[in-house]
């Protein structure tokens, strides 16, 4: 790289961060208890507020939000550009190829057969275990040599599987609030999470990220196809277990405790990889950050729009998203043509 | 590169059928044959991206060593990304980069860059590029990757004569300069022209080996192409062109 | 929101009922044979009423919601029915007179039994003291004991009289899954402002049942949060229940609801002496 690139590169890094911070701050103020900025910010920090409740509301219920916020978009954002880059599709994204879904399933069946109770940690890796056997399904069915069409069906009939196998589990559950449930799960949402939600899932997210953040390099040599790839002394199959074991692990702690929020790796690094040159590796940090804005952004928006309704995350996510996949289709239709 | 009976199967078929061969130092050979002669599937596992049986002295380094020693080129010139030229041609630094980019890295991409003309190239979109420049574009790939070996499958297919000659002078040049050059060639003249050495392949054996005017006789040109030919001695080094078709 | 059948008798039971139909709040009494030998209830409340006020081998069958101890106040009387599950077919295989539903059963299911040829008495969700005691008397007069119900309304009310606190209000909120509380015209309002409670959710404007943010609860404060014993199986729902924030609330000395507080019943006495005890406790305590 000449140093031209480099330069370019800081500033979207420098500009996104700083977007994440803002939007950080903005989730931690956006609420309905109305609190001001001021008595927000005191409270978070120094515990001491006029009310008891200010200090709890902010450490308890605003920031484990807020801070999951950042994590899920960055593990959506971070996990669609490493699964773009892998199958070199612009299609490909977790929630779209039905990683989310599945994972969803794993929680759910973890939650309804009791093992989530008995063991804590069943829960993220139920859902870990889930989003690992749809990587593996996807690249089987529909691996680097499969095009955009096998991908995305591949992608329909997980989703449709996980789906219905998430919906059926609810329906038996003999808890009468289960079945409205699969709302939730398919559509995700962050209302309401707390501390303990954030220890249990943000272990296995930064530790899937890690991984995720590895593949880099060997993502930039396989822009020229797998021969050159490998020719250039990339190891394919640690670059396909790398990309597994990260997705799993990210995704899937991500899907336990937030559900399955869709879009966000489709959209985030189709958006962000004009500013990195489309460079793969570039792109990885990007669409991560570019990821956390725009959760947190989307969390921020479905406490104003709806203030006192559980507004579910994915419904705004979906909004922007799904317009933008059918752009996508279309703008593939045109190339093709 | 030194490969002792090379033999790659497809199913029970032998794609690649006791090849023995070494490549030293300085030669630009040329692999020509047929199309199904199995020149394609020769590079690929001498280079171990296939499986095969017998010995190659290239899949037999370890993959780092191996990235820093061999540069391949391969067939299909897939670019997934619209990357812009200056960072593709970089790609061939992957192998060398320690952690960030050295002027070292630099340097030698500005060369590839230059030795294929495509300085003015290197912000553009490489994916915006017409086929030949994006081969041209591949080729500085390759040749920034500054490796003593460099195996190019059909590097020059469907280039303008002047990026042809252009590429040709290029490997050339590498041979001279003591390092060697294997490109499987379609084009018999272009072969004839530059490369120092030729290897004629048919049918997964090695029919032929040794310089151009001598594999290209016309019992070969006849038994493995099927075709007549004319030579002629220029100012500027042999000219060979198929000229008709035999029954 | 009534639902009942033209008889041709209609005119001389009506006159039979004229005092009973005075002292009903709202809407018709609805008129059906004297006493229905066979009466199938189902819909929860209607279940309870009717188990109550029936004659032995007068109610065929009870919902199965009736043997769920999280909702039903009569558990154990409830087994020596027979179960349905409110479908149309089953219903309809059991002969009866009367159908006693609720108003929010499913419309599909009440129009079939009608269309069958089946009395459907269909009776509303309960939102005050005065609905309950109202509801007793006209279940027990679609049921052809019309005394036993009047006798059974009037020891509620006498009940309910005899609780009525004064002096200042403790601040309460009901926390339920999902953020759920129950605010203004709601029955478990009416039994915290008669139990010497001010209702948070009625406060924050929540009529009816409707969400109240955690936060929300958070600032006010509520000197005693009223939630549900969480029902099996596992729902992210009632995770709320379990947050932090609700733990760590000051002062916080949790109630429950439990089958009593579900239907308008007599039982539902027991509940009221049991949050009036609870608000007793924060007199005396510190």
């Amino acid at each position: 790289m000449n140093r031209v690139v480099q330069r370019r590169a800081m500033p979207v890094t420098l500009t996104l961060g700083l977007l994440v911070a803002a939007l950080f701050l903005a989730s931690l103020l956006v609420g309905p208890a109305g609190l001001g900025l001021g008595e927000s910010v005191t409270a978070l920090l120094t515990g001491q507020a006029e009310g008891e409740g200010v200090v709890l509301i902010m450490r308890e219920i605003r920031l484990p939000r807020a801070i999951l916020g950042v994590l899920v978009g960055a593990v959506l954002g971070l996990s669609g550009a490493a699964m773009q880059g892998y199958l070199r599709n612009p299609l490909a994204e977790p929630g779209l190829i039905g990683v989310s879904a599945t994972a969803a399933l794993g929680a759910v069946l973890a939650l309804q057969t009791g093992l989530a109770a008995v063991f804590v940690l069943a829960l993220p890796l139920a859902a870990l275990a889930g989003a690992a056997l749809s990587v593996l399904l996807i690249l089987g069915l529909a691996g680097p040599r499969g095009g955009a069409l096998a991908l995305i069906l591949a992608g329909v009939a997980i989703s449709a599987l996980a789906g219905a196998g998430t919906s059926l589990a609810l329906n038996l559950s003999r808890n009468p609030f289960a079945v409205t449930e699969i709302v939730y799960w398919m559509m995700g949402s962050l209302a309401d999470r707390s501390m303990p939600h954030v220890w249990l899932g943000a272990p296995f997210m930064l530790a899937g990220m890690a991984v995720l953040l590895t593949l880099g390099r060997g993502l930039d040599a396989l822009t020229l196809g797998e021969d050159a790839a490998q020719a250039m002394g990339v190891r394919l199959g640690r670059l396909r277990w790398g990309l597994i074991l990260g997705t799993a692990l990210a995704v899937g702690a991500s899907v336990s405790v937030a559900g399955a929020v869709g879009f966000v790796g489709l959209v985030v690094p189709h958006v962000v990889r004009p500013w990195v040159g489309s460079v793969p590796s570039r792109l990885l940090p990007a669409s991560a950050l570019g990821g956390a804005a725009m959760v947190l952004a989307a969390d921020v928006a479905v406490r104003l729009v709806a203030p006192d309704q559980d507004l579910k995350l994915g419904v705004l996510t979906a909004l922007v998203g799904a317009p933008f996949f059918l752009h996508l289709i279309w703008q593939m239709r045109q190339v093709e043509a | 590169m030194q490969l002792t009976e090379l033999r790659v199967r497809r199913g029970q078929c032998p794609v690649v059928d006791g090849v023995s061969l070494s490549v030293a130092p300085g030669e630009f050979v040329g692999l020509i044959g047929p199309n199904g002669a199995g020149k394609t599937t020769l590079l690929r596992a001498a280079l171990g991206l296939l499986p095969y049986e017998g010995h190659s002295s290239l899949a037999s380094l370890p993959v780092a060593r191996r990235a820093q020693s061999v540069a391949f080129l391969p067939q299909g010139r897939e670019i997934a990304w619209p990357v812009r030229v200056a960072d593709l041609v970089a790609l061939g630094r992957v192998p060398h980069l320690a952690g960030g980019t050295s002027a070292q890295d630099r340097a030698a991409v500005d060369l590839a860059l230059a030795q294929m003309g495509l300085s003015g190239f290197r912000d553009r979109a490489a994916t915006e590029l017409s086929g030949g420049e994006q081969a041209r574009v591949l080729i500085a790939r390759a040749l920034a990757q500054d490796t003593a070996l460099l195996l190019a499958d059909e590097p020059v297919a469907g280039l303008d004569p002047e990026a042809q000659l252009r590429c040709m002078q290029v490997f050339a040049g590498l041979a001279g300069k003591g390092r060697a050059v294997v490109a499987a060639i379609h084009d018999l003249g272009l072969a004839a022209r530059h490369c120092t050495r030729l290897i004629l392949l048919d049918r997964g054996r090695v029919v032929a080996d040794g310089p151009p005017r001598a594999v290209l006789s016309p019992e070969h040109l006849a038994g493995v192409f099927h075709v007549r030919g004319h030579h002629a001695e220029t100012p500027d080094g042999l000219v060979f062109q198929p000229t008709s078709l035999l029954p | 929101m009534w639902g009942f059948v033209l008889r041709s008798d209609f005119v001389a039971k009506a006159a039979a009922l004229a005092p009973w139909a005075a002292a009903a709040a709202v809407c018709f009494t609805p008129a059906f044979a004297d006493v229905p030998a066979r009466v199938v209830s189902i819909n929860l409340c209607t279940d309870q009423l009717a188990m109550l006020l029936a004659d032995p081998g007068q109610l065929v069958s009870v919902t199965h919601l009736a043997q769920d101890p999280l909702m039903s106040s009569m558990v154990d009387e409830a087994k020596d029915y027979g179960v349905n599950r409110g479908q149309a077919e089953q219903v309809f295989l059991l002969d009866p007179d009367l159908v006693l539903a609720g108003t929010y059963t499913q419309a599909a299911t009440v129009d079939l039994l009608r269309g069958l040829g089946i009395d459907v008495l269909q009776m509303p969700p309960v939102t005050s003291l005065a609905e309950a005691a109202d509801q007793i008397r006209q279940v027990g007069a679609a049921l052809g004991h019309p005394a036993r119900a009047e006798a059974m309304a009037q020891t509620f009310e006498t009940d309910v009289t005899a609780v009525q606190q004064t002096g200042h209000k403790a601040s309460a909120a009901f926390y339920y899954a999902n953020g759920y509380t129950t605010g203004q015209g709601t029955l478990a309002d009416e039994v915290l402002e008669l139990t010497g409670f001010s209702n948070v959710g009625a406060d924050a404007g929540v009529t009816g049942g409707g969400i109240l943010p955690l936060e929300r609860l958070v600032l006010a404060d509520p000197q005693v949060v009223v939630t549900a014993s969480p029902y099996p199986g596992a729902s992210r729902s009632e995770e709320i229940l379990t947050h932090p924030a609700l733990a760590a609330l000051r002062g916080q000395i949790g109630a429950q609801t439990d089958a009593d507080w579900v239907c308008g019943t007599p039982h539902l006495v027991r509940a009221i002496h049991r949050m009036a005890a609870v608000r007793a406790t924060l007199q005396d305590g510190p």
